[in-house]
Parts: structure tokens; sequence; C-alpha cells
């Protein structure tokens, strides 16, 4: 199976942390409760500065962009698993970034909300915000149509699975770590 | 084959006799903690996945601590610390510190405040044990000598179905902090000092571990300071040597047996460093970003609107008897915030004397703002009606431990991080300001 996601592509830089990500006001919203899953998404990196432009288009619940680019120790901070979810409920397939915060990076695994890739050149100084790209998951590379080059991406490793599972939960039932669910 | 303090913890609750950094293990877990904001969402995930009528693995290792938005109007906020009450009560949870009067926290005689300084107060830290906290600064625990690490909802509800979770043994950093601690320096200083070498990222999937000999004089509180802050350097988890003051603080708090682990002294680290502790001098870590750090020297000129002094990095008792000592005798200029973590801290303030009068006398004939209730408060932000919030773009010197754009509610306030002598300083000349002004 090739697996593809292609979509446009929203720019941050270094250490965006969990505030950033989902501001601890937002922090009193369940995300398992399918109602609250969906408000969390709408707040979606509201707390990022103003330079960076909209991430969620005014009046709308859902991002334009599936997949965020950024530069190093994305998602630093809190264990806020509200952070991953976030923005999985926003929209977002997947983050490309330069290193990870290591509980956000288990986090979009355990949920299974979003893939984690990481890149092996610096993208975010290169790239902007709307450009047009393909991850493909076989050949582990990042295609920029906008500037028509190909980017090599670090393999998802042992997080790979786990995600295609949909989370944790499902990847432990399928590997017969727990129960089947009656 | 040699091992550090956290790999024999580990292969001891994996049930192995030895193992390495990199591995993939199945741990057994002797403590699961959770507070207000991830409970809920933690306890959903438990019933969805093991069903409405699950029962937890162990009522008896599980800690349900709401600290996080409590003293609020929040309509969802209030209603999830009924959620943990309600799940308390339905599955038998022995440690739930509930609060029901959020108009008096006294009345409530259960109610502890933040999690972390919680747990240690209440002896659910010892040596030896696994303990997992929906919280990043769970790794406060490890200077109990324990493995201690945040986690998200997902992996908390799937130990609270099976007492179990799929970690990654990290490598250890070690961090030697030799010499004699000048009068003016506190634990504050050499995290933030250690943080600024080594960068937000510096410990990223891998342990902390403090030694040497400044870090064999700190009282438990001190050592807390260090293992707390680990998260701000990306670490997994950070851990001391457990000792006769660890030992004193445990016994004193609980009955339970444990089990001390030690770094074998030919093992093997990521890294290894160290610091002449006599050599150092006051931090601060400027806006935003703990790694950001300067002098404090070097920022006399930052006019500053408030001061903050709380938290489960600032807010214990010898922070504040810290601060009193300072204060003492002098009128701050700017609002000072005193928010101590847990309600021991509280009643602390006004029983524990500094030089013939009691912390709050102090603080108050300084000028400051009255105690507040314990609970994480500002620390981060919180709802528009949280004690101490920033809700305009004012600059603010506190003893927490994050200050990245909004983490004290409005985006464009400026936190500068510091000790409980820096920030005391700060608030009597209403600039960042080093301790040794009045420290003579
Ligand atoms: S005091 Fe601050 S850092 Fe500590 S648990 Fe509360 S919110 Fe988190």
């Amino acid at each position: 199976m090739s697996k593809v996601i292609r979509g446009t592509i929203f720019v941050v830089d270094d250490n965006i942390d969990t505030d950033q990500i989902i501001p601890a006001e937002y922090l009193t919203l369940v995300p398992s409760k399918p109602d609250e899953y969906e408000k969390l998404g709408s707040y979606a990196l509201i707390g990022l500065p103003d330079r960076y432009g909209k991430f969620i288009a005014s009046g709308d619940t859902k991002t334009c962009y599936p997949i965020i680019v950024a530069g190093e120790n994305f998602g630093c901070g809190s264990s806020r698993e509200h952070a991953p979810i976030a923005l999985g409920a926003s929209g977002v397939q997947a983050v490309i970034a330069q290193s990870y915060a290591r509980i956000f990076f288990r986090n979009s695994a355990s949920t299974g909300e979003l893939y984690p890739w990481e890149s092996v050149d610096r993208l975010c100084d290169e790239f902007q915000t709307g450009q047009e790209v393909t991850i493909d998951f076989e050949r582990n590379c990042l295609i920029n149509h906008t500037l028509e080059k190909e980017y090599p991406l670090k393999p998802l490793g042992e997080v790979g699975p786990v995600i295609d599972a949909g989370g944790l939960f499902d990847y432990a039932r399928l590997t017969g770590m727990i129960p089947q669910k009656a | 084959m040699t091992m550090t303090l956290t790999e024999k913890v580990l292969a001891r609750a994996a049930g192995r006799s030895v193992l390495e950094p990199g591995e993939n293990i199945w741990v057994n877990v002797d403590l699961l903690m959770t507070h207000d904001v991830c409970g809920p969402g933690t306890i959903g995930v438990f019933k969805r996945e093991f069903g409405a009528d699950a029962k937890v693995w162990d009522s008896e290792k599980i800690v349900l601590i709401p600290d996080h938005y409590i003293f609020t109007a929040d309509e969802r906020a209030n209603r999830n610390v009924d959620i943990l009450r309600d799940f308390a009560h339905e599955q038998g949870i022995k440690y739930f510190y509930d609060i029901v009067d959020r108009s008096n926290f006294k009345a409530n005689p259960d109610y502890k405040g933040v999690c972390h300084v919680a747990l240690a107060q209440e002896g659910h830290t010892r040596p030896g044990e696994v303990l997992f906290g929906t919280d990043s600064h769970t790794c406060n625990a490890g200077a109990f000598g324990q493995f201690a690490t945040g986690i998200g909802n997902t992996d908390a509800g799937f130990i609270m179905g099976t007492g179990k979770l799929l970690i990654k043994v990290p490598a250890t950093m070690r961090f030697v902090l030799d010499g004699e601690m000048p009068p003016y320096l506190l634990a504050k200083d050499l995290i933030l000092q250690i943080i600024g070498d080594i960068t937000v990222a510096g410990a990223t999937y891998r342990t902390m571990e403090f030694a040497g000999e400044a870090v064999e004089r700190m009282t438990m509180e001190e050592r807390m300071v260090l293992c707390n802050m680990v998260i701000e350097a990306g670490g997994k988890n950070g851990v001391i040597a457990p000792d006769e003051t660890t030992f004193e603080y445990v016994r004193a708090r609980t009955d339970k047996p444990f089990e001390s682990f030690y770094t074998d002294p030919d093992a093997k680290f990521y890294a290894d460093r160290r610091y002449d502790v006599s050599q150092l001098e006051p931090v601060v870590a400027k806006p935003h970003s703990p790694d950001n750090r300067a002098l404090a020297r070097e920022c006399r000129d930052v006019k500053i609107d408030r001061v903050y002094i709380g938290s489960c990095t600032g807010g214990k008792t010898t922070d504040f008897y810290h601060a009193a000592q300072l204060m003492k005798g002098h009128t701050v200029k700017v609002p000072t915030y005193i928010v101590p973590a847990t309600q021991k801290v509280y009643e602390d303030l006004f029983t524990l004397k500094y030089d013939g009068q009691t912390l709050s006398e102090i603080f108050l004939a300084a000028g400051c703002i009255e105690p507040a209730a314990p609970s994480c408060a500002a620390c981060l932000g919180g709802p528009k009606d949280t004690f101490g919030r920033m809700n305009t773009a004012e600059v603010c010197v506190s003893t927490t431990n994050r200050n990245f754009p909004g983490r004290m509610g409005e985006k464009t306030a400026q936190i500068y991080l510091a000790s409980p002598y820096t920030a005391s300083a700060s608030a009597l000349t209403g600039y960042v300001t080093d301790p040794r002004e009045f420290l003579a």
C-alpha cells in the first residue's frame, strides 16, 4: 500500500510550546467528550504570535492546512494531550518538524491523532505557509510542489504502526497486548 | 554490566535484571497521579476503552488531586472537579484530595493544592518506585530517587486499566554540582544555569541525574526544584540518589517500604558535566524561553510591574522562607503575589518564623498581597478570573517554571523566571535585581 498525504502547509519556527498550540484557558474542555473535542480543534494554535497569520480562518472551526512544518522542539512544555488532539481535531494530519519534545511526540502516537514526521533538513526557513506538499510514506520523503523539490524525512520507525492502528489501545489489541473489546 | 539509577529502577519495574537505554519495555506502575485538567479526559479514555463498568487496576495506586482550576467561577472547570469526585466514589479511590467549598478552602480538610508538592507532602513519593502523572512536572518526584515522568491522557487511561505502560529507556546525562553554595544562590539558579547551557531541548528523551556535594547538602524541597525543571530542558525524568535526607523526609510521611537504587560508579553516561557552584551568580530566564538566561545583575534596567511567588517550583515552604528572609524590614515597590502551593505550605506561612516574625507577618509588613488560596493559580494563566493572572502586557518576575508567550495569561506579557531571592529583591526595587544588593 503506498500511502501519501497531500495538502497545503502552515509554517512555524522553533520551540512552539503547548501553550501556543492550545492555551491553558481552554484546558477545561475534555477531549474525550465529542462536542468538546470539536471545540478544542477550533482553538488550535490560537496562542501563536500574530506574525504567523491565522491558522483557522475567522468563523471557521477547521483549518485549511492539513500539514504543519516546524523547526526544532515542536510541542515542548506541558504534557497536555489536548495539544495533539486540538491539532488533529482541527484537521491536521501530519506535522513535519526538525525535532519534537518527547511528550508531544508520544501523545501524537498514543492518540493516533497525527503523524509526527521528522525532517532531515531545516525546512521552516525555506518553506512558506500556503505551499502545496505531498508526504510519501513509502519513500520517506516530502515533495514541495510549489518549489518543485524533494526532501528526505526520517523513517517514522516504531510509532508508525501505532498511529496506523489508530493509537495505543488499538495497537495493543492488534498485537494481543490487551484483549479485544467485548 | 553497569547501570544508572534510572536504569535500575526501570529494570526492577520491568522484572528484568539488566537493560539498556533505547530498549522499549513494559513496566509495572507503582502510582498514577492525575488532576482536574487531565483527569476527566483520562477517565473518559478509560471508560471508552475498558467499558462503562470497568474497574481500575488498583484503587490504592491512583492519586486524584484537584489543583489547577479551583477558585474560579468557570462552570466547566468546576464540572471537571465533579467528574473526579464521582469517579473517586464509584471506584473507591483511596487518595482523592477533594474540595467542595470553594469559597473557603480551609473548610476542606482533604484539599491539598498543587499536585507535585502534595504528592511529596503526603508520602506518595518513594525511592525506587515508578510514578506516572498526567502533568509534565511529575518529574519533580525524581528528587526522591524514583522514576517519575509526565504522560498524556491516553497513556494514563491505559495505566488505569492495566497498571502497565510501554516506555523507552532513557540514557542518562549526569550533572555533578560541586563546591560550596554561596548564600545568595538557590537551587533555582543552578537549574536555570544548566538549562541555559544545554537549551530547552538539550535533554530531550534523556534522564538528568544530579549529584555532587552541593546536591547532597540540599534539603528535599531544594532538590525538588532541580528535578522539577528537567522538563524545561526536554528531559524525560530527573533523578537524585536517595540518602539520609531523603529517608528522613519519606519515613516521616509514610510506612510503606521502599527500595533504594544507585548509579554504579563506572556507569555509562550520555553526557557528564561538572559545575563548581561557588563560581556561579544569580540568574534569570528572560522572556520567552526558560533557556534565555542572563545574569540578574545584567537586567538591572528592566522595570517590572509585579512579582509572583508560587507554583510547584517556587511555592513551597522553603521558597517562602527564603523570600521572607530577603524582604524582612523592607517594602515592596510592585504588587507582589504570594501563592502557597498547598494547604500545608499556607499553614506554614502563619506558623513558621524568621527572626521573630511569621513569614506571613513579614510579607504583609512588606506590603505584599495577602497570601492566596493554595493552587496552581496564575502559573499557567487559566480562566480569566484566576488569581494573579496576567491580563495585560505587563512584566513579571516569577518563581515559576515557564515563560513561553501566554504562559501566565496574556501572550504579550513578559515573564522573567527567577529564584525566590531574586524575585524578592526585584519586588523591593521594582526592577530585576540581583539579591546580593540585599543579602550583605
Ligand atoms: S504549579 Fe504550575 S507548573 Fe506546577 S503543576 Fe501547577 S500549573 Fe503546572
